[in-house]
């Protein structure tokens, strides 16, 4: 969070209510929006309604004890993050001061209240190496020069989005630090490596534009059946149990973005602390370097102060962007984004607003629009492109999907991956249903798959929907008279099927190997189990009786493919295998 | 600064409301006068500079508008020391056992601060209940929280009994002492029977547990608000017990149920917007604010562990209690009904009970390298045998392959064997793993397609699965 200087605290209120993290102020010279300190002790608030002379506030930090009568503050300015080197490999909590510099300043385990550091380490210097020179002309969000942040990413200082521009007439190289000016124009503009930039408002960019390229995740059934692209947006809803955490972990290690911003927003904290503890020692799957150089953690657990969770998720798409305005592709996690609505929810039962569907506050659904809106494939002010791909958890109660938070955000995002009890129940993981699944970006991603991994690409995806399809609706038959009493060509294509479950849509997170399957091996586990299907079925009009096509020993093996490191020769071992053991039938 | 008034000027259930000319602190405890001298505790609610309303802990019975109100000045405190073991103490933290006053060596605000997740310690060690279903299925480990989900007439507290007297640490059993390994046990009453209060306190003093305890209870004829401020004592102290004095703690709540009725009670009172089924819209929030107050700290020894019991009603698990619980712990243990009338003990359906935390605390140099697999595979089976039943019971079993007869039998053994232990039985890992693998073994080779080869030619036990394989040949 950026620190308001002394000069900038404006006409002294006086606190006339306490009510948990709601607190009203009289007296109180202060913008809708703007950054106040409460009592005493200074704790952290923000305006967020104005009614004659009272004044009401969200506070971030815990209440008891406060009395009315003790003094408010106001900065003049709204909550803002500060944004420039230092932000990666960083863990932040709701309005961004770092948790790290916080146990340091608190001196204990336990978060205290009414303690404040900026977002970025303003002592620490940085190799500023120029990028333009005197009498270059520089607008609004060039890049004037680039800092070696972490191995991994380049941090492009920018000229602040809100300065004129002009004609370069001082530039700086070698160790500064976020606050020294490093860029002089003419105009008297002195840019810094360090800029604010308020929360609640979108970074500016050219225009949006349709995107085409996948964001990879590694995942089998999200590349295979329902792939996300660079630039979009994904709703994750499911009951508690089913891997909504897993999952939005998975991507966060391996989803292929530049930078990945992970927003634990009223969550666990001994996830947020299996978060700090595994991605140091995790190696980026395209660089090589660890995982957190391109990592920005937001952590504001369930029971940290409810407003600061409201908040989180600004702070979160506030930084994505500023990633984005440098060129990168950045993918933003938050989990949860219901916690993110109950926050607001709480906030505005506090006020007393009337509330809309199941006491959500009525501009939910526009809050929840806003928030995606801020996701896309962007080409730049400054020329670049760049994208923000926001995939939020949905935690509907009871995993009921037809509640307000499921509802409203599937009226926006383009992907959906539903996760299913059933299939938890059972160790199905990742536990996506793939019937009520869907991604819209399929046909646009298509060529991308079709150049880079295999031409045939669609056309194999949609024979594995078929067959899974025909699954679905035979089970249902099953269900009522066993498998037996079914035609012999469908009892193979449930067997068939059953393959893709175990050895395609399954995968396992913990394993070694098996946590990242590139697309490569996608469509090679996937070739494989055609391989069965197309050679089973011959052998099938052959006359061999379905029991014996079924009980090759090469068969099962494909299960294990998942697993192999070294997956080409074994592929390609396996399907000679089923391939001989078949013809031998007949 | 204890300025009294006599300003009353609503009382409406548990909530009192009062002018006041001094600012009064948010969250400040209040002391009540009755005209007959008696003394009611409560707390502020909501403090203005010219009322206040006062959430009343013993009800406000007998409070009229000519009591006086004295504000203390300070929030609610909890006194601490490690004298507190061995003690049982009221719902609002004063002793009921007849012994000495507590002479405090600390006092802390019952409100816990939340740990900063930067501070803390991804928890990973294994703890031994000693229950199969636990241990092999959905592993326990220090600084867990793991609730029970049960429902009116089922054994929980005999659940709960048991994982509190086997619980162990079996790494530093083996060490030069094993005083490390052992619990020290908090468990927070609220709103229980005195019947059920009394199998806890037997169970405690025949086992000699009490020396290691402290216990808080606020039975069913206690008034209600007291118990918002039962499980925030009992956390205050175990937070204490663990990170200053090293315990290893374990938090037992029962019933959070109660507990969140009394929550409802009072946003009521307070005629608040209600959420789902007339549940504040804050029970998130402030269930979270109990369950995170467990875990283990850099640095620190010491753990708490917490075993929050909740009795789900109408068994509906999607009722707003256990599924808000179920989105903050991490996991649940299901104690199931029709297992429990099958005479199962203890009648925990693994299915879809879980343990987040097990990947991580399990494994080579943990427990057993077999162990992930093994359980993936037992689940898988289980889940198999489970859907095959609906089936069976319209086509009958001989309609059944040869293989899916063998997955009801394993589900059946399942049950009988693995599950089924007794209350009083407490089985190592060893044992439940080999157990596992016995089991496993009625299936040829080539099911088990979650376990690594390697595992199988270890582990696997010939002979068990001869009479399918003749069967089918």
């Amino acid at each position: 969070m950026s620190q308001a200087t002394e000069s900038d605290v404006r006409e002294d209120g006086q606190i006339e209510s306490v009510s948990g993290p709601v607190v009203t102020a009289v007296d109180l010279d202060a913008k809708m929006n703007d950054v106040v300190y409460v009592g005493h002790e200074g704790l952290m608030g923000e305006v967020i309604e104005i009614e004659g002379n009272i004044t009401t506030i969200q506070v971030y930090e815990e209440t008891s004890a406060v009395s009315p009568g003790e003094p408010v503050e106001s900065t003049g300015a709204p909550l803002s993050v500060d944004l420039g080197p230092g932000m990666l490999d960083a863990i932040y909590d709701g309005v961004q001061r770092p948790l790290d510099v916080l146990e340091e300043k608190m001196g204990s385990a336990f978060l205290d209240r009414g303690v404040d550091a900026p977002g970025i380490d303003l002592e620490k210097t940085w190799e500023f190496n120029p990028e333009v020179a005197e009498g270059d002309e520089v607008g609004p969000n060039d890049i004037v020069g680039i800092v070696p942040e972490t191995p991994s990413i380049d941090h492009k200082v920018m000229v602040p989005p809100d300065y004129e521009g002009g004609e370069v007439v001082d530039v700086q190289s070698g160790d500064y630090t976020v606050e020294d000016t490093v860029v002089e124009l003419d105009n008297g503009e002195e840019i810094t490596m360090h800029q604010e930039w308020p929360v609640r408002s979108q970074r500016p960019a050219d225009e949006k534009q349709t995107p085409t390229t996948p964001l990879v995740s590694g995942q089998r059934i999200l590349d295979g059946l329902f792939p996300i692209a660079k630039g979009g947006t994904a709703a994750i809803p499911g009951p508690f149990g089913s891997g909504k955490t897993v999952t939005q972990h998975q991507l966060a290690k391996w989803a292929d973005a530049d930078i990945v911003v992970y927003v634990g927003c009223g969550e666990r904290g001994n996830e947020m602390t299996e978060v700090i503890e595994d991605f140091p020692e995790l190696e980026d799957p395209t660089t090589g370097n660890a995982l957190m150089d391109r990592t920005c953690l937001i952590a504001n657990t369930s029971n940290m102060p409810v407003a600061a969770r409201e908040s989180c998720i600004y702070t979160g798409i506030t930084i994505a962007e500023y990633f984005r305005d440098m060129g990168y592709d950045v993918a933003l996690m938050a989990d949860s984004t219901s916690r993110w609505a109950e926050a607001m929810r709480e906030i505005s039962s506090r006020l007393e607003e009337m509330p809309g569907e199941e006491g959500y506050p009525a501009y939910l659904a526009a809050r929840l629009a806003e928030f995606y809106e801020r996701a896309g494939y962007f080409q730049n002010i400054n020329g670049t492109e760049g994208s923000v791909s926001a995939i939020g958890a949905v935690s509907p109660p009871g995993g009921d999907f037809s509640e307000p938070v499921t509802q409203n955000t599937l009226r926006i995002v383009k992907t959906f991956w539903a996760l299913d009890a059933d299939l938890a129940e059972r160790r199905h993981f990742p536990a996506i249903n793939w019937n009520e699944s869907y991604s819209l970006y399929r046909d646009q991603l298509d060529p991308w798959f079709e150049d880079n991994v295999a031409g045939d690409w669609a056309e194999q995806r949609q024979w594995a929907i078929d067959v899974l399809d025909e699954e679905t609706e035979l089970q249902e038959i099953v269900q009522l008279v066993g498998k037996d009493a079914l035609p012999e060509d469908q009892q193979l294509t449930l067997e068939i099927a059953r393959y893709l479950r175990e050895a395609w849509l399954q995968q396992d997170a913990f394993h070694d190997t098996d946590t990242f399957c590139e697309p490569e091996k996608t469509y090679a586990i996937l070739g494989a189990i055609k391989t069965l299907n197309d050679e089973a079925f011959e052998a099938l009009e052959a006359g061999v009786p379905v029991e014996e096509i079924t009980d090759i020993d090469a068969a099962p093996r494909l299960n294990r493919i998942g697993v192999q490191e070294e997956w080409e020769a074994y592929v390609e071992e396996l399907e000679d295998d089923m391939t001989e053991q078949l013809r031998e039938l007949y | 600064m204890q300025k009294e008034y006599q300003t009353i000027t609503e009382i409406s259930g548990p909530l009192v409301f009062a002018e006041v000319d001094e600012p009064v602190g948010y969250d400040e405890i209040v002391e009540i006068e009755t005209g007959d001298g008696e003394t009611r505790r409560g707390q502020v609610l909501e403090s203005t500079s010219e009322f206040v309303a006062i959430q009343v802990f013993e009800g406000t019975e007998g409070i009229d508008r000519n009591s006086s109100v004295r504000f203390l000045g300070e929030t609610m405190q909890m006194k601490l020391t490690e004298d507190l073991l061995g003690r049982v103490l009221s719902g609002t933290g004063e002793p009921i056992d007849g012994g000495p006053e507590i002479e405090p060596d600390e006092e802390r605000p019952i409100v816990g601060e939340a740990i900063n997740p930067y501070s803390r310690e991804y928890p990973e060690e294994f703890i031994q209940t000693g229950v199969s279903a636990i241990d092999g299925m959905n592993t326990l480990v220090r600084g867990q929280k793991l609730p029970i989900f049960s429902a009116s007439g089922l054994p929980h507290s005999d659940l709960a009994l048991q994982i509190a007297r086997q619980a162990t640490v079996p790494e530093e059993e083996e060490g030069d002492d094993d005083e490390g390994s052992e619990f020290a046990v908090i468990f927070g009453a609220m709103g229980i029977t005195q019947e059920e209060a009394n199998e806890f306190m037997d169970d405690f003093e025949r086992t000699g547990a009490l020396e290691r305890s402290v216990v808080f209870m606020n039975l069913a004829d206690d008034p209600a608000v007291e118990r918002t401020v039962t499980p925030r004592l009992a956390l205050t102290t175990a937070e204490y017990l663990a990170f200053e004095k090293d315990y290893h703690v374990l938090v037992i709540l029962t019933d959070m149920t109660n507990y969140c009725e009394a929550l409802r009670e009072i946003g009521a009172a307070r005629e608040e917007v209600p959420g789902r089924r007339g549940y504040p819209g804050y029970m998130y929030t402030d269930l979270a604010q109990l369950y995170e107050r467990a875990g283990r700290i850099e640095g620190k020894e010491g753990s708490v562990t917490q075993i929050p019991i909740l009795t789900m009603p109408g068994d509906d698990d999607t009722h707003p209690i256990p599924d808000l619980t179920g989105y903050i712990t991490e996991g649940q243990i299901y104690v199931d009904r029709d297992l429990n009338s099958q005479g199962v003990e203890p009648p925990v359906n693994v299915l879809p009970s879980l343990s987040r935390l097990m990947d991580d605390g399990i494994g080579e140099g943990l427990t057993r390298e077999d162990h992930g697999d093994i359980s993936n595979q037992m689940y898988a089976a289980y889940a198999e045998g489970e859907d095959l039943r609906d089936l069976v019971n319209i086509v009958g079993r001989e309609a059944l392959s040869e293989r899916d007869n063998l997955y009801l039998d394993f589900a059946d053994r399942f049950e009988e064997e693995f599950v089924q232990q007794g209350f009083q039985t407490n089985r190592d890992l060893e044992e439940t793993l080999d157990l596992g693998w016995e089991l496993l073994s009625m299936f040829p080779k080539e099911e088990l397609n979650r376990v690594d080869e390697d595992l199988i030619e270890e582990h696997y036990v010939e002979g068990e699965s001869a009479e399918t394989v003749e069967a089918e040949e």
